[in-house]
């Protein structure tokens, strides 16, 4: 994988903890997630399906069963932030986003592939 | 209102020349076999035995038929259950069983309501013991525990009439009891599921969710109007084993909420984090989130942006305003009982007209502004708090507005200054958070043009002073409030308030308004009266003392955020560009403007959808 494949979309402390944010990558709109005080963080289409409004990143972050997960703010569905797998509707997937931290920013990369990582 | 069955689309089958019904829709045997016999045809566009089944059941017998076919077992279609609930043109409407008391001896019970437009019939057998059917227009909500009755075949109460007549003020509805349907009972009759099926998957299975019992039993997956039986079920026969469940919060606090206040208040604890990790369990969810979140604001009143509660808001609260469908959000500056001057109607038609957005007068006596993008919150909450407004609350579940008429200073039936006396009330009240929204009103005489008595808490003036009414709810599920004290001064009114508003934080569950709590509570209204008036629990020094506690920490959470730039950093809607989104499209509508619909935004998506 080349370095070109990877955007800088901001610093891990512009995230607050247990929170989402979007942000704009390659025309694409992609919720920024990071879930507890280190450095674990998900990136997701920002697009609800169901409410079909870019408002992922604004939903509440939590877990099912260990499972992190975002609920849409908008009819509360939860999404599996490692795959983008609606938890609640099998029938229903994001796409899920490649992410990492480097030098205390974080970097979004290419689509997951379906298998969750 | 006449509606007559569905119009089959059957153009493809004409166009290949297959048999059609009598009456349209494309032919087909016992087995969803058309004419030509490498073609099956299911759900509304078939015809058997000359006609065509508009409901989901018999589309569900169609699939499960020509399934079969395709895998060479062998099943064929029988008679159809035409039972059904659904929605006719806004209006809940529903038809199962004898409905039009076809059976000999069959007898008819209706009840009509031409003022809460509904209509409720029950056909029964002659000896009064049981149900044969029935129709239900306007509420449709007896309609699955009806139905498993009809197909049980069980034994009816005494006063079957008690099946359609409203249930008496106070009362509970009362004829209806699934713990008293027999294990065969359909409870889902689309999947066509048992109660037996049901509550032996949750014993065996130990299920403990409805969302679990959906996926296990597939019950409740169809059109879902059987979903309220299933969580009763699961409530039933979680008791019966015993288990100490049906009140937890969620997965993450095995409490119920009034636990957790209690908790929260005795063992002083100030964040989610200290909670969670001494009662409960994960990282937590949208269910626990908020409602600790609310729990924290009632007993403390940190501001709900601080980083340590930030991530517990709903959007609503974390963004201190209310998202629209769109993404974008509306304001609403609190106007205390109504009363804004013309300085202030200005600034607010400056401030609509500066950022675009689209104005609506609320049901509450304040004016609605909205499709504010994120980044715009906190520029127009400059300019309103500059002109001297504060934040509505109107995204929390917290105190609304105190809604007045105009009263004694310039109605001439008016006995006592209503609106003086709501901006009172309001400004006491403003931003108590609560485990639901609360709205009052104080109306200036027994005319009662600001309806007080289908609020949470409404005050009507008298000769005298004021009466108190409690627990009222307009809404979804209107009920009228409870006379709970009469010509009250102000401040002994003030002081009933206090205790009661903080017994009712206290103690009701999560998202529970005041109407619900109320019709729950032990005893009713003599009991409220003894617990807030008499002091029979020996609390009411601590509610007082904590409604003064809240009083005094007021502050209004617009001002203090723009005080505080750390608390503004995440108004952008894109973290790394300021760039706008270009998915928020508008439409000119009566000169305003209205979010287009996905679809208008995506015309071709939409048309091959």
């Amino acid at each position: 994988m080349t370095a070109a494949r990877w955007t800088p979309v901001c610093a891990l402390q512009d995230v607050v903890p247990g929170t989402g944010v979007c942000a704009l990558v390659d025309g694409r709109q992609v919720a920024v997630v990071r879930v507890g005080e280190g450095n674990e963080v998900y990136a997701i289409d920002n697009f609800d399906p169901f409410g079909k409004a870019f408002v992922l990143s604004r939903g509440i972050v939590g877990d099912r069963q260990g499972v992190p997960k975002i609920a849409s703010p908008l009819y509360k569905q939860s999404f599996d932030l490692r795959n983008g797998q609606c938890l609640d509707d099998a029938a229903v997937r994001v796409r899920a986003y490649e992410v990492r931290v480097r030098g205390g920013r974080i970097e979004v990369g290419p689509e997951k592939g379906a298998a969750p990582a | 209102m006449v509606s007559a069955g569905i119009r089959p689309r059957d153009e493809l089958a004409r166009a290949c020349q297959l048999e059609l019904g009598e009456r349209g829709g494309i032919a087909v045997d016992q087995r969803c076999r058309t004419s030509d016999p490498h073609i099956y045809a299911i759900g509304e566009c078939a015809s058997y035995l000359g006609r065509c089944y508009g409901l989901v059941a018999p589309g569900y017998q169609m699939a499960r038929v020509a399934a079969a076919a395709l895998t060479s077992a062998s099943e064929e279609l029988g008679t159809f259950d035409m039972n059904t609930k659904l929605k006719l043109l806004g209006v809940d409407v529903a038809s199962f069983g004898d409905a039009h008391a076809l059976k000999p001896g069959a007898r008819v019970l209706s009840f009509t309501d031409a003022v809460a437009g509904t209509y409720r019939k029950v056909v029964i057998s002659s000896d009064r013991q049981r149900l044969l059917g029935g129709i239900l227009v306007g509420d449709a909500s007896g309609y699955a525990q009806m139905l498993a009755l009809v197909k049980s075949q069980g034994l009816l109460a005494p006063h079957p009439e008690q099946l359609i007549l409203p249930p008496a003020p106070g009362g509970k509805p009362a004829g209806l009891g699934i713990a008293a349907l027999p294990a065969a009972a359909t409870i889902c009759s689309c999947l066509n599921v048992t109660k037996g099926t049901i509550c032996e998957a949750i014993t065996a299975q130990k299920l403990g969710t409805v969302g679990a019992i959906k996926s296990c039993t597939k019950a409740g997956t169809g059109c879902g109007s059987c979903m309220p039986l299933l969580g009763e079920l699961l409530t039933g026969e979680l008791k019966r084993a015993g288990v100490a469940v049906v009140n937890h919060l969620c997965e993450h606090f095995p409490h119920s909420r009034q636990e957790l206040y209690h908790l929260v208040r005795v063992q002083h604890v100030k964040t989610f984090q200290e909670l969670i990790a001494r009662h409960g369990a994960g990282a937590g969810c949208e269910i626990c989130k908020p409602a600790v979140a609310s729990i924290l604001a009632s007993a403390w009143n940190d501001h709900v942006l601080e980083p340590k509660h930030l991530p517990l808001q709903d959007t609503n609260d974390r963004f201190l305003a209310n998202i629209q469908r769109d993404g974008t959000y509306s304001v609403v500056p609190r106007v205390p009982a109504g009363e804004i001057t013309p300085d202030q109607l200005i600034v607010l038609g400056q401030v609509a007209k500066k950022f675009g957005l689209y104005t609506k007068i609320t049901g509450g006596q304040r004016v609605d502004l909205f499709g504010a993008r994120l980044e715009e919150l906190p520029s127009i909450w400059a300019e309103l708090i500059a002109a001297g407004f504060e934040s509505g609350h109107a995204y929390g579940k917290a105190l609304r507005t105190v809604k007045s008429c105009v009263g004694s200073t310039w109605c001439r039936y008016g006995v006592q200054d209503s609106v003086s006396f709501a901006v009172r009330v309001e400004n006491r009240y403003k931003g108590l958070r609560s485990p639901h929204k609360l709205k009052s009103a104080v109306s200036g005489c027994a005319r009662e043009c600001a309806e007080a008595q289908g609020k949470d808490f409404g005050i009507i003036a008298t000769e005298k002073g004021y009466n108190l009414y409690l627990c009222g709810n307009g809404g979804m599920k209107p009920q009228h409030a409870q006379l709970f004290a009469t010509d009250l001064d102000e401040q002994t009114l003030l002081r009933y308030l206090d205790r009661f508003l903080m017994f009712y934080v206290r103690t009701a569950d999560r998202l529970q308004r005041t109407a619900s709590w109320f019709n729950n509570l032990e005893g009713g209204i003599e009991y409220l009266r003894a617990v807030l008036i008499e002091d029979s629990l020996g609390i009411c020094a601590e509610l007082e003392a904590e409604m003064a506690a809240h009083v005094e920490s007021y502050r209004c959470e617009w001002k203090a955020a723009l005080e505080d730039p750390s608390k503004l950093r995440q108004f952008r809607t894109f973290v790394n560009t300021d760039e706008r989104d270009p998915g928020l499209v508008y439409i000119r509508q009566r000169a305003q403007h209205r979010p287009a619909s996905w679809e208008e935004k995506n015309p071709d998506a939409a048309s091959g959808a």
